[in-house]
């Protein structure tokens, strides 16, 4: 969690005096050149909110590279692509039901992100106790989510889905589910955590002083695992 | 909302006193720079030595016994890698990055201290893991500094079993070290500047390590994707980069995957790299330049415009490295047109280079020479680039020793002597003590005139046809008897520049101690970095007040001024001459 030190440094105290550049309320063009040609800061933003940003940046660029990486292998393949809508689907009640698993994940996520943007909304009005509540619903949504993807990764390793191979066509198919999906998951299950850690520090009135733009900076990098899942849902169940 | 750094907060990590929160605790800037710095040099040092045992086997074929072809295939492949990514990366960012940045752009530390220091340690983890691999049963990767696959993880090439997986885990872990740095640097560049220094004031070193950062931080995810990749590859037998083939007479359990994905991922990561090396080390010369010529940089506007035209545009042009690998030709055309664009950003700073020398008042200092060597090889290496960009010239150049000269000269030289330059320009201010000149100057003349005396004619043994990484040339129709001689002359030449280098840390280490001390700025130089209140600098860097900056950062030999130079920090007096040039960059 290499972020988290950034809550540390947001201190209202302060020793080093700025006046503040009026620019930064500026709208459009001029507004832009502004906020670039000042000194001191380019962004009216906390260091730890703008840092988080660039990480995004940086990770986008990741899942970016696997999707194209993705849809390289999946495009020069002679093999059969299997039906993601058949490999994904679940019988319940005698009922034959595509894609439903992954329906009830995209949902559960897609909540987690309201319950998030709530908290943070409670986080700068200020109410611990709400922020918390909702902070550790939007982190057990997330587990839920991973305890759902495990639930979907053992069915389909018992049905014989290999990194290296699968009974229903190209091998790359497991291999690039296993990698993305994966690789995602963790990104998830790191959030969570975070998730956790935060809240427990709001919880202990650890940012009364510093103010609570981490939780805004938590639930920055809890929308963009968010995003990434629509493309992953996208580009990997529906094509 | 505001921000205030670790060394304004009463902390206990302000001035930090024990050995162990002074040197292995330390979140103090210069501390992790210096940390980097040393780290860097060591392990560009075992691949110098690398580089002298492949020089042996070349110039002496069937004389050393202890160099078979898998290890000299290990050596290529370890010195590339280590003088690309472990020594050029993280001596030009993580050391002169950490150290510059606050220094220059007036703040008391980078703006997550914490970060900095694990990026560090992630570093020092990387380069242990990247050293383990020559220990390992079958020794290090052979799979050359590109890593392609299929080969790199099929037996046959040295290393494919446990050298490989340490190399990739090395690279992930140096991935994630860099991202922690990075991201630091950026914001620190962004959001931590004193009073008055806009972005537009900054000395062009910063302008360039934040360029090079951010580059970085985009391409590096292509490198970590395509490690991991291969990684699933040799472990778990998917079939990322792997097509169906025989190998040793076997039929392999791989099928359906790409190598030319691999070539793309890795050169999307590769290009930018060269740009990540480069961009600090154009900034860095600017900076030593306009220093050691009494004068202005030439162009302030330009140079600034021409390092993030140069950044954007490295993105689209990686497959130049690719015309011979079976892509589609007709990319060809698309990558060569922009890689010729390139040249014309990078033009741009090499005239403005000369234009600043033009008329000044030079003095040739250490710093110096090696600044205005750069330039020599920096526009060799580049003109030959433009050879290189074009497809139809490419085609019977490509892997020969002339594309080994082409890029040595050009990321390889250039940068390190820059790198040298940079180092002598600073000493005065990281140790407080001067370095020896007569010791600078033999140093430069020998690593300066031996880099020629190396390259010079490997271009030529390129042009005969010599191929690259081949461990004895054998006995070839088209290549003459000649070619070796030529080959035992540049191994002569290559072991003099590197036995000289020993000259450079006798000088480092020596001066520390016996150097005459500095004092403050014995260069007169203007930036913020020699107007510290200390020397060398302490935690915090300013004392109790941030230094105001009133000026750009190239203030030499106004007219009229008491001083051939004004730091950044001195307020724009009455009597100062207003030239038009000045007024316009105040605007």
């Amino acid at each position: 969690m290499h972020w988290q030190p950034c809550a540390d440094f947001e201190s209202n105290t302060m020793t080093i005096q700025t006046d503040k550049n009026s620019s930064y309320a500026e709208p459009g063009i001029g507004g832009m050149v502004a906020d670039w040609s000042a000194d001191k800061q380019n962004f009216d933003l906390p260091w730890g909110k703008l840092m988080m940003w660039i990480f995004l940046l940086s990770d986008t660029f990741i899942f970016s590279i696997f999707l194209t990486g993705y849809m390289n292998v999946r495009l020069s393949q002679t093999d059969n692509w299997p039906n993601a809508s058949e490999v994904f689907a679940l019988e319940i009640a005698g009922v034959h039901l595509p894609l439903i698993l992954i329906a009830i994940m995209t949902f559960v996520l897609i909540t987690s992100s309201g319950t998030m943007a709530m908290a943070v909304n409670y986080a700068y009005s200020r109410d611990k106790r709400k922020t918390v509540i909702l902070m550790a619903l939007t982190a057990l949504l997330g587990a839920s989510f991973v305890g759902m993807q495990v639930f979907e990764w053992s069915k389909l390793i018992s049905e014989g889905v290999r990194p290296w191979g699968n009974p229903f066509g190209a091998a790359q198919f497991g291999s690039t589910f296993f990698m993305i999906t994966g690789f995602h998951g963790l990104h998830v299950s790191a959030g969570v955590i975070y998730l956790a850690v935060i809240a427990r520090r709001v919880g202990r009135g650890y940012y009364e002083d510093k103010g609570y733009a981490i939780v805004e900076i938590t639930g920055l990098y809890w929308h963009f695992v968010d995003l990434v899942w629509v493309f992953i849902f996208a580009f990997f169940y529906l094509w | 909302m505001q921000n205030v750094a670790i060394a304004d907060q009463p902390d206990h990590l302000h001035d930090p006193q024990t050995f162990v929160t002074k040197y292995i605790y330390s979140q103090d800037h210069k501390v992790i720079a210096i940390q980097y710095g040393l780290t860097a040099v060591f392990v560009g040092l075992v691949a110098l030595v690398l580089s002298g045992l492949m020089r042996l086997q070349l110039g002496f074929p069937d004389t050393f016994d202890f160099i078979d072809p898998g290890a000299y295939l290990q050596f290529v492949t370890m010195h590339g890698m280590i003088m690309v990514i472990y020594l050029l990366t993280a001596l030009l960012l993580g050391g002169f990055g950490n150290y510059m940045i606050p220094l220059m752009i007036g703040a008391r530390d980078m703006v997550f201290p914490f970060m900095n220091m694990l990026s560090f340690w992630a570093y020092l983890l990387s380069v242990i893991v990247l050293l383990a691999s020559f220990f390992v049963p079958g020794g290090p990767t052979g799979a050359g500094w590109t890593l392609y696959p299929p080969q790199a993880i099929l037996d046959g090439t040295p290393g494919y079993d446990w050298g490989i997986i340490l190399m990739l885990a090395s690279l992930a872990i140096f991935i994630i070290a860099f991202t922690m740095g990075g991201l630091n640097y950026v914001t620190t560049v962004l959001q931590a500047r004193t009073h008055g220094m806009t972005l537009m004031r900054m000395p062009l070193t910063i302008w360039g390590i934040f360029t090079a950062t951010v580059l970085g931080l985009l391409a590096f995810p292509a490198l970590l994707v395509s490690a991991i990749m291969m990684m699933l590859d040799k472990t778990l037998g998917t079939s990322f980069f792997m097509p169906a083939l025989v190998s040793l007479g076997e039929n392999l359990d791989y099928s359906g995957g790409s190598p030319v994905l691999f070539q793309h991922l890795f050169w999307f990561f590769g290009h930018p790299e060269v740009y990540i090396v480069a961009l600090p080390a154009f900034g860095m010369v600017s900076d030593v330049l306009a220093t050691h010529a009494r004068k202005n940089i030439f162009g302030y506007r330009m140079m600034v415009w021409a390092i993030v035209g140069i950044g954007g545009l490295s993105f689209f042009v990686w497959a130049h490295h690719m015309y011979v690998s079976g892509m589609d030709p007709a990319f060809g055309f698309f990558f060569a047109t922009t890689t010729l664009i390139i040249a014309v950003p990078t033009a741009i700073k090499v005239y403005n280079w000369i234009l600043t020398l033009y008329r000044g008042n030079i003095h040739l200092t250490v710093p110096m020479l090696f600044a205005i060597g750069f330039i020599f090889t920096f526009t060799h290496g580049g003109l030959t680039g433009l050879f290189l960009g074009n497809v139809t010239i490419d085609l019977p150049l490509s892997d020969t020793y002339f594309v080994v000269a082409h890029f040595h000269m050009v990321m390889g030289v250039s940068p390190i002597m820059v790198l040298f330059a940079a180092i002598y320009h600073w000493y005065p201010l990281i140790t407080g003590r001067m370095f020896n000149e007569r010791l600078g100057k033999l140093h430069f003349w020998f690593t300066f005139l031996g880099t020629y005396a190396i390259y010079l004619p490997m271009h030529y043994i390129g042009f005969l046809g010599v191929p690259r990484r081949y461990f004895a040339m054998g006995s070839t129709d088209f290549i003459p008897e000649s070619a070796q001689s030529l080959n035992a002359s540049i191994t002569v030449s290559a072991l003099i520049v590197g036995l000289s280098q020993l000259i450079f840390l006798y000088n480092v280490f020596w001066s520390m101690r016996h150097g005459k001390p500095a004092g403050h700025n014995p260069w007169g130089a203007t930036t913020l970095e020699w107007q510290t209140p200390d020397v060398p600098p302490r935690h915090g860097n300013w004392g109790p007040e941030l230094p105001q900056v009133y000026r750009w950062a190239y203030d030499y030999s106004v007219p009229g001024a008491e001083q051939d130079f004004i730091p950044q920090n001195h307020p724009v007096s009455a009597s100062e001459q207003t030239s038009g040039e000045h007024e316009e960059r105040n605007s």
